[in-house]
């Protein structure tokens, strides 16, 4: 966390088209650095459009437009000189379902060393202590050290969504989205992963979409809460959930909508 | 009625619930005896060809050349000519095939352009065979001065398979499932990479099927390649695997068989079974092949 610029991400008048439809219209936030930031919001209120405009991944979708800024780490994303590679290396995306690939998972948490990395510099060693350091980090390693040749897609839902994260890890990302990452998993895995978020934070700064209200209560430490594809309140988790400012925020966590 | 006889009736069958357990009897029956209706006509067809041509069939009558004007010997110099035909087509139309399906499935964006190809695959596939023929006699016989020669017809079989070729690739590309690709963009692999790392292993035993059914289809057809490449008779020699080049004629299996069946009287009857016998019997091979090929990438993605 520097002192000079607390923000990971500034957006910046940022609209958003699909076709005809504008999903996000005129979004200007501060993202602090190092903490969970959670999005809330009613389905369809741009929450999940704008967590795919942190790496540029919605361009895959066909028919997107954007206009204004997004300042990540202090450059914007949109100048011409922005490698989509180096981008989405450094900030990394964990999904609704699980999504392990249909290999080992070894091969899963070396899958973006493998592509990134000069053929010199993929000795096993390096490969293995990969492995091992980011499987530590999300805590799978005492269960799973013995089992790396398993495929990925065998694990339980937990496991999965955890090693998700920790593919991302050996990229050394610095910022980690993720849509809706519990909304398939049990309480206990839910929980878990929970845990793992709070464990993260600080050395990542997170983004976290979810639908679970109680969640982004329990995890996020700022909450932005979004209609029809505009801010409607950014503000400390406390401040938002105890004493929202806005009438349409109080009314959508009282459940009066949504 | 009292309520106990009410009662007692509750759950049990009505005339409405006897007639339905009727009708999914017999729907059952139906679909049951149409699966029937497949099979049977297969081994009959099978084992009557079989049972006719016994008489004719040995090892050496495949390696054999006709003799006394067709009407005795082998079928060497028909059965390699297929073989050529079939493999030079495959190798001919499988990458263009392949990489076309994963242009249009992977990079295309879907406009009317990206549509038009599309619709433009689905209809070409459906082109009778001796439209393609004609097609091939007009641009690689004539106008590319090919002249009928195995290139002209394995050229004019490529372009017959290729439309099918390119939509079952596509289809199995589409197979696999999107969350795959997601993953993988979103640790900044480029989409090359992820076509090569990720969709190709989890697709390959698809389009390996796609592409081993075109065998069976270009080992059968005889339209396209009589006017193109096929003639009635070539004498080779007996022992030469390589006995046919690029711009010689060549026999074919297919063409054979309407020759001797239709053109040349008093050939034995056990002859022509033969050769439909043989006929399927390098379908057979390839599929089998195709088959242990499919089997072993499924178990060994690695590659």
């Amino acid at each position: 966390m520097s002192a000079e610029n607390p923000y990971a991400i500034t957006t910046k008048n940022l609209d958003l088209w699909y076709g005809e439809f504008q999903a996000l219209e005129k979004v200007s936030l501060n993202i602090k650095d190092g903490i969970i930031t959670g999005l809330i919001g009613p389905s369809g209120c741009g929450k999940t459009t704008f967590l795919r405009c942190l790496n540029r991944v919605n361009e895959r979708y066909g028919n997107v437009r954007t206009e204004g800024t997004i300042n990540l780490l202090g450059k914007n994303i949109y100048d011409p000189d922005v490698s989509l590679i180096e981008l989405r290396k450094s900030v990394g995306m964990v999904f609704q379902r699980p999504n392990p690939l249909p290999i080992s998972v070894y091969d899963n948490i070396v899958f973006g060393l493998r592509v990134h990395s000069p053929r010199s510099e993929l000795k096993r060693s390096i490969l293995d202590d990969a492995v091992e350091q980011s499987l530590r980090e999300v805590m799978l390693w005492d269960d799973l050290k013995d089992n790396l040749k398993e495929k990925a897609t065998d694990l339980q839902l937990e496991q999965q969504q955890k090693l998700c994260i920790a593919r991302l890890l050996p990229l050394k990302p610095e910022i980690i989205l993720m849509d809706e990452p519990c909304s398939a998993l049990d309480v206990g895995a839910t929980t878990a992963v929970e845990e793992l978020m709070l464990t993260l934070a600080g050395k990542y700064t997170i983004v976290i979409v979810t639908h679970n209200m109680a969640q982004a209560r329990r995890i996020s430490h700022e909450c932005i809460f979004m209609l029809l594809g505009e801010i409607v309140e950014h503000d400390r988790t406390e401040k938002i959930f105890l004493n929202p400012t806005n009438q349409k925020t109080s009314d959508y966590i009282e459940g009066r909508y949504g | 009625m009292s309520e106990n006889e009410i009662n007692s009736k509750r759950f049990t069958k009505t005339s409405l619930v006897l007639k339905k357990e009727f009708n999914e009897k017999l729907a059952k029956g139906i679909f049951f005896s149409m699966t029937l209706a497949m099979i049977v006509p297969l081994l009959l067809i099978v084992s009557f060809l079989i049972y006719k041509a016994w008489p004719s069939l040995s090892f050496s009558f495949i390696f054999d050349m006709p003799k006394n004007g067709m009407k005795e010997g082998g079928i060497w110099p028909a059965f390699l000519g297929t073989l050529y035909l079939v493999i030079i087509s495959l190798i001919i139309a499988a990458p263009v095939g392949v990489m076309a399906a994963i242009y249009l499935n992977e990079y295309a964006k879907d406009n009317w352009l990206t549509r038009t190809i599309n619709l433009a695959v689905i209809n070409l596939a459906g082109v009778p065979s001796i439209v393609h023929a004609l097609f091939g006699l007009g641009a690689f016989v004539l106008f590319a001065g090919m002249g009928t020669s195995v290139i002209a017809a394995s050229l004019t079989l490529a372009v017959m398979t290729l439309p099918v070729i390119i939509a079952s690739t596509k289809e199995a590309l589409s197979a696999v499932p999107m969350t795959f690709r997601q993953a993988s963009w979103n640790m900044g692999v480029s989409r090359w990479q992820t076509i090569q790392r990720i969709v190709l292993p989890n697709s390959i035993s698809g389009i390996l099927t796609g592409i081993i059914l075109q065998v069976s289809r270009a080992a059968g057809e005889t339209a396209p390649i009589m006017f193109t490449g096929a003639v009635v008779f070539v004498p080779i020699a007996g022992d030469e695997v390589l006995a046919y080049g690029l711009m010689d004629k060549c026999m074919a299996l297919a063409m054979h068989l309407y020759t001797i069946s239709t053109q040349i009287p008093n050939v034995p009857e056990s002859l022509q079974f033969a050769i439909a016998v043989a006929l399927l019997g390098v379908v057979l091979l390839v599929n089998a092949l195709s088959i242990g090929l499919r089997v072993y990438l499924r178990t060994h993605r690695k590659w």
